[in-house]
């Protein structure tokens, strides 16, 4: 009780709560805009958090980073297109409740989903808390690279169908984090004998390159749309109401987040995806999923905000980012020398509770502005591509820019955005190259420290929790190469002209085979005849 | 449809090998250069405090990535859509070079006029030609001034023409704007 009260007492300032408000209501704003999302808006903020307390500037960044998905629901159900990625699965039964004249509906449902989702999983984190201060001293320098070994190879094999390109990613992360001057031996790394690679890529340029200016370049290069809102009845109420009527689906919705949430390198996309096709399966109904489901519409939305919360579980006990965006809050923490980790469990356990409560406050102004809001917000979504393009290079400025006032930081920014522009455009992952730049430099100091207390490479796993995740690892290995063993079909390699004149050869071999069959018994009939008759 | 359909992301087809080839030839490129640019330590207590280390994994990784999925691509041959497709990707540097200027401008003419005249111009550039555009843009150029600068006062530095003005709002102008 006494954590609650200090911990309220660390909330209790004009700034925080205005962090929270701002956080909240922008998240909600930058979520319903598609073609933005949590990680440009959260890029751009981060230098300007730097100045801020930490709790103020994690507030802030949480806010955005909790109720951007909120608002994200709101175009894919009205024009069938998700405000942040996540909420792609929203379109499946949102968007065609919208055709059936039931937006609204579908938008209570939506935020009710949400809100559950998000209550439960930080209910979820308060309760794990004295678990997590339990094991979280537990894990030594061998155990947190293990971890981080194990997060990365989670983001690979997360991207099924692609995953050889986001091992290439995840290792061109690894190796943009080690150029400059490394700080053991003080020995330049792939410097090319240039002063400005000296200092190595700052994570901030690099994110803000990845994420903020390809996506300004994405949509400078775009057309525009001719966005028409359908019109909807019903109440904004009724979803809470609805959501009560399906407590299996959104319960099992929201565990999937949470426990999707805290295993590094999986995140939202497999949650949802999880959680909707576990409530097809469970549904009385499943041939209504994908033509407006309400229990497909729970599934997505519920498992998607569940996340967040859960994300925080490994970045605060581990000091290891499950996703992007965690990768980022990271470098706020750093910045303010509140080291996460172990450690933060055991030295500022009020500074966590203080963030879960502000997580759980968070929650509750976001469904209340929403539920006053969403007749306005509708109309972000109108906001044309080219002109947020401009809106999102001028504030990248911003963010490069005041960072450390370089115009080399945005000139790198810019080739970064180049790059994350062509791997948008192939449709390629961008977080492994983020995730293997933040956990390639914790295994690198991890590795360092460890084999130091090691004399034997089967030392390096005599512990419980070692042992358990080089277990982890070399058991999602090896799941992972027997799938795709399985799987496994030869590729075909004919170009569509010579695939289609084999095709046709063969029908009409088919043909020609038959024909002469058929002529063979005429002829063989004929005999048979012929013979009786004789 | 299962959980692993609906997990898988497709990669677009066109444009693709080109990027993979590049790919793998810079990761190869680089990986022979591991020996000139970065260091093997004798002081170093275990392979650990290598400082070759790490860069050689994650090169090593690149190259296998790269390989691995240049092997698995049905088309390894660049056609005319790949060559139409790799064409799109310069199309950003004109927004780019905008970004440059923009970046190169600001600590001689300050942040607040050149905020303005940027979001002004590119709006107009981009083919947004009403007045209420321009006035949306300059409100937004105002906006994000007054936000960052003015409230979050995040660090960019005074203009070098802010010198000229008269001391009575020189600083206000060197802070705020």
């Amino acid at each position: 009780m006494d954590l609650i009260f200090s911990a309220l007492d660390v909330l209790a300032r004009w700034d925080v709560m205005l962090a929270l408000l701002v956080g909240a209501i922008g998240g909600v704003a930058i979520g319903a805009i598609p073609g933005v999302g949590p990680a440009v808006a959260i890029a751009i903020l981060l230098p300007a958090t730097f100045s801020m307390d930490p709790i103020v500037g994690l507030t802030l960044l949480l806010g955005i980073y909790g109720s951007s998905m909120y608002g994200g629901s709101i175009p894919a159900i009205l024009i069938n297109t998700p405000g942040t990625a996540v909420n792609a699965l929203t379109t499946y039964d949102g968007f065609p409740m919208t055709l059936r004249g039931e937006g609204r509906r579908a938008l209570s449902l939506a935020y009710s989903a949400s809100f559950l989702g998000g209550i439960f999983s930080v209910v979820c984190l308060i309760l794990l808390s004295p678990v997590l201060a339990k094991i979280a001293p537990m894990f030594g320098s061998r155990e947190i690279f293990l971890a981080a070994l194990l997060g990365l190879v989670l983001v690979v094999v997360a991207h099924k169908g692609q995953m050889a390109i986001a091992a290439a990613l995840a290792g061109f992360g690894i190796l943009i984090g080690t150029v400059g001057l490394e700080p053991a031996a003080y020995t330049r790394r792939f410097t090319f004998g240039q002063s400005w690679l000296a200092g190595g890529f700052d994570l901030i340029v690099v994110v803000l390159g990845l994420f903020a200016l390809s996506q300004a370049f994405l949509l400078l290069t775009m057309d525009d749309e001719k966005i028409r809102l359908p019109r909807s009845r019903g109440s904004l109420f009724q979803g809470f109401r609805e959501l009560a009527k399906h407590p299996r689906v959104a319960g099992i919705a929201a565990s999937f987040g949470v426990v999707m949430g805290m295993i590094p390198g999986v995140g939202e996309f497999t949650a949802q995806f999880m959680s909707y096709t576990s409530a097809r399966k469970l549904s009385k109904n499943p041939k209504a999923f994908g033509h407006g489901s309400s229990e497909g519409l729970i599934a997505s939305e519920t498992a998607n905000n569940a996340v967040p919360a859960a994300a925080m579980i490994p970045l605060l006990a581990l000091g290891i980012p499950g996703e992007a965006l965690t990768a980022m809050m990271l470098s706020v923490f750093y910045v303010h020398n509140v080291v996460p980790g172990p450690g933060l469990f055991q030295n500022d356990m009020d500074f966590v509770v203080a963030l879960y409560i502000a997580l759980l406050v968070l929650n509750v102004i976001v469904v209340g502005f929403l539920l006053v809001s969403t007749g306005w917000l509708v109309h972000l979504t109108r906001i044309p591509n080219r002109f947020l393009g401009m809106c999102i290079l001028l504030l990248s400025f911003v963010g490069v820019y005041s960072i450390r006032n370089s115009a080399m930081d945005c000139i790198i920014a810019a080739v970064f955005g180049l790059l994350g522009f062509v791997l948008k455009r192939l449709n390629m992952p961008i977080v492994p190259i983020i995730l293997g730049m933040v956990l390639g430099g914790i295994m690198e100091v991890k590795l360092r420290a460890s084999l130091a207390r090691v004399k034997t490479p089967l030392d390096f796993i005599d512990r419980p929790i070692a042992f358990l995740l080089f277990c982890v690892i070399l058991v999602i290995i090896g799941s992972t190469i027997w799938r795709l063993r399985r799987e496994w079909r030869p590729i075909d390699r004919r170009s569509l002209q010579k695939k289609a004149s084999n095709t046709f050869s063969k029908r009409i071999s088919g043909r020609s085979h038959r024909h002469f069959e058929s002529r063979k018994k005429q002829q063989r009939r004929r005999r048979f005849y012929d013979h009786v008759g004789s | 449809m299962d959980n692993s359909e609906l997990l898988k992301v497709k990669t677009k087809t066109s444009g693709q090998v080109v990027f993979v080839v590049a790919g793998l030839a810079i990761s190869l490129l680089l990986l022979s250069q591991i020996g000139n640019q970065t260091e093997w330590s004798e002081n170093a207590r275990n392979i650990g405090g290598q400082p070759r280390l790490w860069p050689a994994i994650a090169l090593v990784i690149m190259v296998f990535g790269f390989a691995a999925h240049y092997w698995l691509m049905r088309r390894r041959r660049p056609n005319a859509l790949d060559w139409v497709e790799a064409r799109r990707w310069v199309e950003p540097l004109e927004y780019l070079l905008w970004f440059l200027i923009y970046v190169a401008v600001v600590p001689r003419f300050g942040f607040m006029p050149m905020s303005i005249l940027f979001a002004c111009t590119l709006t107009y550039r981009l083919g947004y030609r009403s007045r209420a555009a321009l006035g949306l843009a300059a409100a937004f150029g105002i906006a994000t001034v007054v936000l960052f600068k003015g409230l979050l006062g995040v660090n960019i530095p005074g203009a070098q023409v802010y010198e000229y003005l008269p001391d009575s709002i020189r600083t206000f102008f060197l802070v705020y704007l």
